[in-house]
């Protein structure tokens, strides 16, 4: 999900380091009050942990492996604001040690993960908490939220590939949406793992009564939902509502010589049977996707959630 | 052997000597010139040979590096090739995304990353990040190394693994991880309030 350099342009760049810079300045004012200092070095630790978890390769079919991408999970075990920063750590580090994300798109990429992965997960871990209190609302709320941020991200990336005029819209949705909702899967599952694994020998550290370093003050979720729908805005909304509009916008952000050549019409004509129902099928299946990935992760719950931890509560 | 990502930043060469500030700057310089035109890729190519060449970094490992890399960039880069004219857009993807990968390939193999945080802190990052990219890069190999004696403990004791039960264990592992993290966190600051740390 790393975005290279060389696929977004000027405008969506700026917006998106914009929009993680300010997400960033959030959660460093959040940390520097509520942080205690012992808990200092630990974020450089849980940095280095993901870099490290993300390195084990999970088995899937045919020789194929999966990772664990991470912001979920940290999300849960150490709160929003600690997980924006060891997120933008760990890509920082990513990119300019190993290349990987560019260095130029770093900011639409801690934005994507970091911000919408870590703190919109972490929204929606709370929510999903509050509904199923104890252990299991912990172990339901973690699976559901790791697979809605790896599909947030993917509309994310997709609407800033499309913006840039890289990819069309009606392609890079349906791709970039259709893998990711697996991917999620396979994330959610780690994800659970991982966390009945650490409710077992240390519970602790996932403690469902006191979220670690303070919940989100009033002020912040004003300002993390501000800037996390502003995100949206810009790089989902224009494709979301009137398709051919996005169109335009894209063939215009390509400023081709020729396209004067060809009429719009017919092209628009020759695109549309196909394609405008290929995001409509995906914004579908997204949505039977979520209802059913929430069932799933109440039954998950149920099932893998520790009885000792279930019964202590 | 130790695990290394960035195994050429300390050799000795004409480019490595030059202060890690400039070396940032140029390489923002030719990675904004790169995405804007394609007028620049010409020029940027030969700066970044020229580069390649006196850095005396083993052209191979060069080559293997952007192999590595450049597979999550068509991957995406692919998606261009459905649209009119997208042959054409998906070249000139294609050639940035490489000359923008050899940047900051070139970038972190002649630059330890040491003297970035050095330029970062001078720049005026929040202190607390650069703590914690110090710490991240710092720590990084002792957990990789870490979690690669936990798996390997742990294929010495099972013969044969189905698929749920490999999960089942790695997932302990990444558990354990975290959990050692956090002492081994515990230990650091203890050692480093020892050493005056305010």
């Amino acid at each position: 999900m790393h975005i290279p350099d060389g696929f977004l342009d000027g405008k969506t760049m700026g917006a998106t380091a914009a929009l993680s810079v300010g997400g960033l300045a959030l959660a460093l004012r959040q940390l520097r009050r509520n942080l205690p200092r012992r808990r200092v070095p630990l974020m450089g630790l849980a940095a280095a942990f993901v870099f490290a978890a993300q390195i084990l390769n999970f088995p899937i079919a045919g020789g194929t492996s999966g990772h664990l991408l991470g912001s979920v999970l940290i999300a849960v075990l150490l709160g929003p604001g600690a997980a924006v920063l060891v997120l933008t750590a760990v890509l920082i580090v990513q990119c300019l040690v190993f290349a990987d994300g560019g260095l130029l798109a770093l900011g639409a990429n801690i934005f994507n993960m970091g911000i919408v992965g870590g703190v919109g997960g972490y929204a929606i871990y709370r929510c999903v908490q509050r509904l199923v209190p104890g252990p299991r609302g912990v172990v339901m709320g973690a699976a559901f939220a790791a697979w809605c941020s790896a599909a947030i991200a993917a509309v994310l990336v997709a609407g800033e590939l499309a913006i840039s005029g890289t990819a069309q819209w009606a392609i890079v949705f349906p791709a970039m949406v259709n893998v990711h909702l697996l991917i999620g899967l396979g994330e959610a599952a780690i994800t659970v793992l991982v966390i009945v694994a650490i409710q077992r020998t240390r519970p602790e550290l996932i403690d469902p009564a006191a979220p670690a370093s303070g919940a989100l003050s009033n002020r912040q979720i004003i300002g993390y939902g501000m800037l996390i729908s502003l995100g949206l805005a810009l790089f989902v909304s224009p494709f979301a509502c009137t398709w051919p509009d996005g169109l335009e916008k894209v063939a215009g952000k390509l400023g081709f010589a020729h396209r004067a050549l060809t009429s719009p019409a017919p092209m628009a004509a020759y695109k549309l049977p196909w394609i405008s129902s290929a995001p409509l099928g995906t914004s579908l299946a997204g949505a039977v996707g979520t209802i059913l990935v929430f069932i799933l992760a109440f039954v998950v719950a149920r099932v893998v959630t520790p009885r000792t931890a279930t019964d202590s509560r | 052997m130790p695990f290394r990502l960035d195994p050429h930043s300390r050799i000795q060469s004409p480019v490595h000597r030059l202060p890690a500030a400039v070396k940032l700057a140029a390489g923002l310089a030719i990675l904004v010139a790169t995405v804007s035109t394609p007028k620049a890729f010409a020029p940027v190519a030969c700066v970044l040979l020229a580069a390649a060449v006196l850095s005396r970094i083993p052209p191979l490992f060069l080559l293997k590096r952007l192999v590595l890399l450049e597979p999550l960039a068509l991957g995406v880069a692919i998606l261009a090739l459905f649209q009119p004219h997208g042959g054409r857009i998906f070249a000139l993807i294609v050639v940035k995304a490489t000359l923008c990968l050899l940047t900051v390939i070139l970038l972190s193999n002649t630059t330890p990353f040491a003297e970035l945080l050095r330029v970062f802190r001078r720049a005026r990052m929040p202190a607390l990040l650069v703590t914690t990219l110090a710490l991240m890069y710092r720590y990084l190999f002792v957990l990789i190394e870490e979690s690669e004696r936990m798996r390997r403990a742990r294929a010495c004791r099972t013969f044969a693994e189905g698929r749920s039960r490999a999960w089942k264990s790695l997932a302990v592992v990444v558990g354990r991880l975290f959990v050692r993290s956090t002492e081994r966190a515990e230990r650091i600051h203890a050692a480093m309030c020892a050493r005056g740390w305010k």
